[in-house]
């Protein structure tokens, strides 16, 4: 590589004229680099999949629909679906967030292994390259889940669709390890396992599910390509296989894959509220020991998804214990994070107006959780608006609203700018109650019977769906409104300081934006991540000017 | 003759907030768990978002609240929000687990009724009266109801919103779901697993009516309609050439006899042993060699592939009724 940025330049900084521009970018190896990078696929696949909820939503305006054919229909819902699980998602949190901050919060130059975490987001590019190549092949009408013998048997892109997934996997697995190592190798000094702060703690949760469930998937997907192209019976019973079987390979992963989405989310919270209530966490071996936990249990529940698939009532019973046992770490986190507000100096800026979403709305997906954990009321309501009511407020009022949390909360020492306070209110204002008025209705339309995957509907159930695509709207709104000051702010905004919200950690003892080699000289570390001074000192802080 | 028809229930318009009308009162439970782990769940969410919003005002960055001196200590804290949790959660799942037990163990007085699912509509057959019905099923009040499914192509899954029950109806095996509908009415079939273009038609009527408008239906129904099943599976035992190896008097020849065996004990040259169900005359069809009964040669040839799905289905409700 010809150009050797300078260590002690900002890493935002290039060489003069567009293509050495662009080569720096292109082959960089510093992982803050690689987490924009990243985080302009993130953002590009969150429009794409966010275009095709709309066109969703409007569809569904009219019992008979609008504009679309059935398959039309279902290709639009499986891809929204999957581009958002598989290409926004998944990385969205660990691949961004985590590329980019992950090491400076370990005091750490880099991740242990740049070259692997470049090629892990050119992986993420080939997937997310086939997956949009399906998108003109004959985009894909199985559902995101690929279920068997339907996917064996429809015209549609499935090879290219399930070999971009399993291409994505790779990507996944290779962040997985890079950042296990980098958490067991390259702490700064006197970072203890219990100083380590607890982004990190569930990057490490997160990556133990990527690396041991992903293979699952992986195979999963190959054995149905080798099923569709050459007729090897599988999972097809009319080539003497098994479409339950499956079932059983596909949530292997795809439970597991939940946790990756929401854990990362859960680390976020603990440093949003931990800044910007000035406060050292409450219960810390607590909530990092819940991330370890929820990823254990998370290899055992997958059953959930198939109480009335005609498993065995025995399964039914411990996949449904198992699955209810998952809700005590979650709540000790969510108990914990409460805790932490007392006493503390809470600044209520943006992120942490996120935060208090986050536990709102993920309050509400855990209760809904549990129920649907239940036996007897899964059988009921399983497959229908509740299922998607229940997984939207998890994913998106849990892992959205923590992504953008952090998105806001990290976005000084990403591109060195702040953004406009109010304009950031008003878009948390336009989600927040925009989230709740599309999905909170698909609880009464799931609950009262309407299946999801339906084109078509009876007519009762026309105004809770109109009333849902109301909603659609303004959550739609908020994001356009995002867009534009965060634009702005990255062009145009005011110069960030280098710790804008006094916090503790190590990622904002350095310059914003941060020097290409993160700190000058190695950062040692005397005490634990968020150790605010308490009362006396801090009632002195209270009055000073910013 | 079309059965008489009471109302058509609505799924939205009636019941309550959540739920649709309850067809099946021995359900109630089912929903009696709902309300409650709602109410529980508002209480609760109000009080730690509550508790949230009232900390994060009261501390805000300058009020002038007095902050504690020291951390404080959080063991008791700690262990009584991972206790009570559990034990509500192990609670309600005692709850759950009974009504579902009762709600899938179908009763072995059930009337029975084949289901088979095709893209895109519902196919009921009547084994008894030999009548056959497309996305009608009519059944009587105050019978417990069985239905013996499976599909011919991928995998549906049969939903009654009013009964609270759903089922996959799969194209490789028999799943059972039952019901006992304790008020006559027209009530929703949906297809509930996503099946392709038609899945969001795939729609049905459970008509419950009378004993004596079900009789009337059936007898009139019979009259025209295609060949009952047990005599299709009759005359495939012929065509089909079971009789080759097996008799239906009771003396064994190269296979055993088939008199009698459904819900027979069967053992098996591995030592193993079960119920002979309708899953596994399915499977002595399809994969004679998974089990091989004691005391014969695994020489079966398969019949996958050369039995349709209503021909196996025929086949199995004529092995039933040999008795
Ligand atoms: C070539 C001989 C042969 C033919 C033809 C044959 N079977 Fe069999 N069948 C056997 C033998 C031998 C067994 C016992 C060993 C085993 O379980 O595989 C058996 C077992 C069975 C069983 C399980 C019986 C039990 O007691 O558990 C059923 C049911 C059955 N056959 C049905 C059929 C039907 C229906 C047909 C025609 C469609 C058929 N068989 C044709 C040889 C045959
Ligand atoms: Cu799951
Ligand atoms: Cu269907």
């Amino acid at each position: 590589m010809s150009h050797h940025p300078d260590p002690n330049a900002s890493y935002l900084e290039s060489p003069a004229g567009f293509w050495p521009w662009l080569k720096s970018w292109l082959f960089t190896l510093d992982h803050k680099r690689i987490g924009i990078l990243y985080f302009l696929g993130i953002v590009f696949s969150f429009g794409l999949g966010g275009f095709f909820a709309m066109v969703i939503r409007i569809e569904l305006l009219r019992p008979h629909g609008l504009m679309l054919t059935h398959t039309q229909y279902n290709q639009v819902f499986t891809l929204h679906g999957a581009v958002m699980v598989f290409l926004f998602i998944i990385p969205s949190i660990p691949a961004t967030i985590g590329n980019f901050v992950l090491p400076l919060l370990l005091g750490a130059k880099d991740v242990a292994f740049p070259r692997l975490n470049l090629l892990s987001f050119y992986i993420y590019l080939l997937g997310a390259v086939l997956a949009i190549f399906s998108l003109f092949s004959g985009a894909v009408d199985t559902g995101w889940t690929f279920y068997t013998p339907y996917s064996t048997q429809t015209g549609t892109a499935v090879i290219s669709m399930t070999l971009a997934a399993f291409v994505l996997g790779f990507s996944s697995i290779l962040t997985g390890i890079n950042f296990i190592v980098t958490i067991h190798k390259l702490r700064a000094p006197g970072m203890g396992w219990f100083r380590i702060p607890l982004f990190a703690w569930a990057t490490y949760a997160t990556s133990i599910i990527q690396i041991l469930a992903t293979p699952v998937l992986a195979i999963t997907l190959v054995l149905l390509i080798l099923e569709r192209t050459l007729g090897l019976g599988i999972f097809d019973p009319a080539l003497g296989g098994d479409p339950v079987l499956f079932q059983h390979f596909f949530w292997f992963y795809s439970h597991p894959a939940v946790y990756i989405m929401i854990l990362p989310a859960m680390g976020v919270m603990s440093e949003i509220i931990t800044t910007h209530a000035q406060k050292d966490i409450f219960g810390y071996r607590f909530v990092a020991f819940s991330s370890i936990a929820i990823a254990v249990i998370s290899f055992l529940v997958w059953g959930h998804h198939m109480y009335v698939s005609g498993q065995s009532l025995y399964a039914n019973m411990i996949f449904s214990v198992l699955t209810l046992l998952v809700a005590i770490p979650s709540a000790i986190k969510v108990f914990n994070w409460v805790a932490t507000l007392y006493g503390g100096h809470i600044h209520w800026r943006v992120p942490f107006l996120y935060a208090m979403g986050f536990i709102f709305l993920f309050l509400i997906g855990g209760f809904t959780g549990i129920i649907l954990a239940l036996l007897s009321l899964d059988v009921h309501l399983h497959d229908t608006y509740f299922i998607v009511a229940h997984f939207h407020y998890v994913m998106v009022g849990g892992t959205v609203m923590a992504f953008v949390g952090a998105l806001h909360h990290w976005w000084p020492k990403m591109f060195g700018r702040m953004y406009s306070e109010n304009w950031a209110r008003v878009a948390f204002v336009l989600v927040f109650l925009g989230f709740n008025l599309t999905f909170f209705v698909q609880f009464i339309l799931g609950s009262k019977g309407m299946p999801r995957r339906y084109h078509n509907y009876l007519d009762q159930f026309q105004p809770l769906h109109a009333f849902s695509t109301f909603g659609s709207w303004v959550l739609g709104l908020g994001f356009i409104v995002m867009t534009v000051y965060l634009i702005h702010s990255a062009f145009r905004g005011k110069k960030a300081p280098a710790n804008p919200w006094e916090s503790r950690t190590l990622e904002w003892q350095t310059a914003s934006p941060p020097t290409t080699g993160n700190f000058e000289g190695t950062p040692t570390v005397t005490g634990g991540p968020y150790d605010y001074p308490r009362a006396g000192a801090a009632a002195g802080r209270n009055g000073r000017p910013e | 003759m079309a059965p008489p028809l009471v109302t058509n229930e609505s799924l939205m318009h009636l019941g309550d907030l959540w739920f649709p009308t309850l067809a099946e009162k021995a359900m109630g439970g089912v929903d009696l768990l709902y309300w409650g782990i709602f109410w529980v769940s508002v209480g609760l969410g109000a009080a730690i978002f509550g508790v949230a919003v009232y900390l994060g005002m009261k501390y805000r960055r300058g009020s002038a609240a007095a902050r504690p001196e020291s951390e404080h200590q959080g063991m008791a804290m700690e262990v009584a929000w991972t206790v009570i949790p559990l034990v509500l959660v192990l609670s309600v799942f005692v709850w759950s687990f009974l009504d579902h037990l009762r709600s899938v163990v179908p009763p072995a007085d059930a009337y029975e009724v084949r289901v088979l699912g095709k893209k895109w509509f519902w196919q009921f057959e009547y084994p008894q009266a030999g009548v056959t019905a497309i996305n009608d099923l009519v059944v009587p009040v105050n019978r417990n109801i069985k239905l013996n499914m499976s599909s011919e192509d991928v995998i549906h899954s049969f939903f009654l919103p009013n009964f609270r029950r759903k089922k996959d109806v799969l194209p490789n095996r028999t799943t059972s779901l039952w019901f006992h509908a304790d008020r006559e009415g027209k009530y929703q079939i949906f297809c509930a697993e996503y099946c392709g273009d038609g899945h969001s038609v795939m729609l049905g009527n459970l008509l419950v009516v009378s004993q004596e408008a079900f009789d009337q239906y059936l007898a009139k129904a019979s009259a025209t309609s295609d060949e009952p099943l047990p005599q299709l599976g009759k005359k495939l035992y012929q065509s089909k050439a079971c009789f080759t190896c097996h008799t239906v008097d009771g003396s064994a020849g190269t296979g055993p006899s088939l008199l009698g065996l459904y819900g027979k004990k069967r053992r098996f040259a591995d030592g193993s042993s079960l119920d002979a169900d309708e899953n596994y005359l399915r499977e002595s069809l399809l994969v004679p060699a998974a089990r091989v009964v004691q005391g014969f040669q695994p020489v079966m040839p398969t019949y996958q592939g050369l039995l349709k799905e209503r021909e196996i289905t025929a086949m199995i409700e004529y092995l039933k009724g040999l008795k």
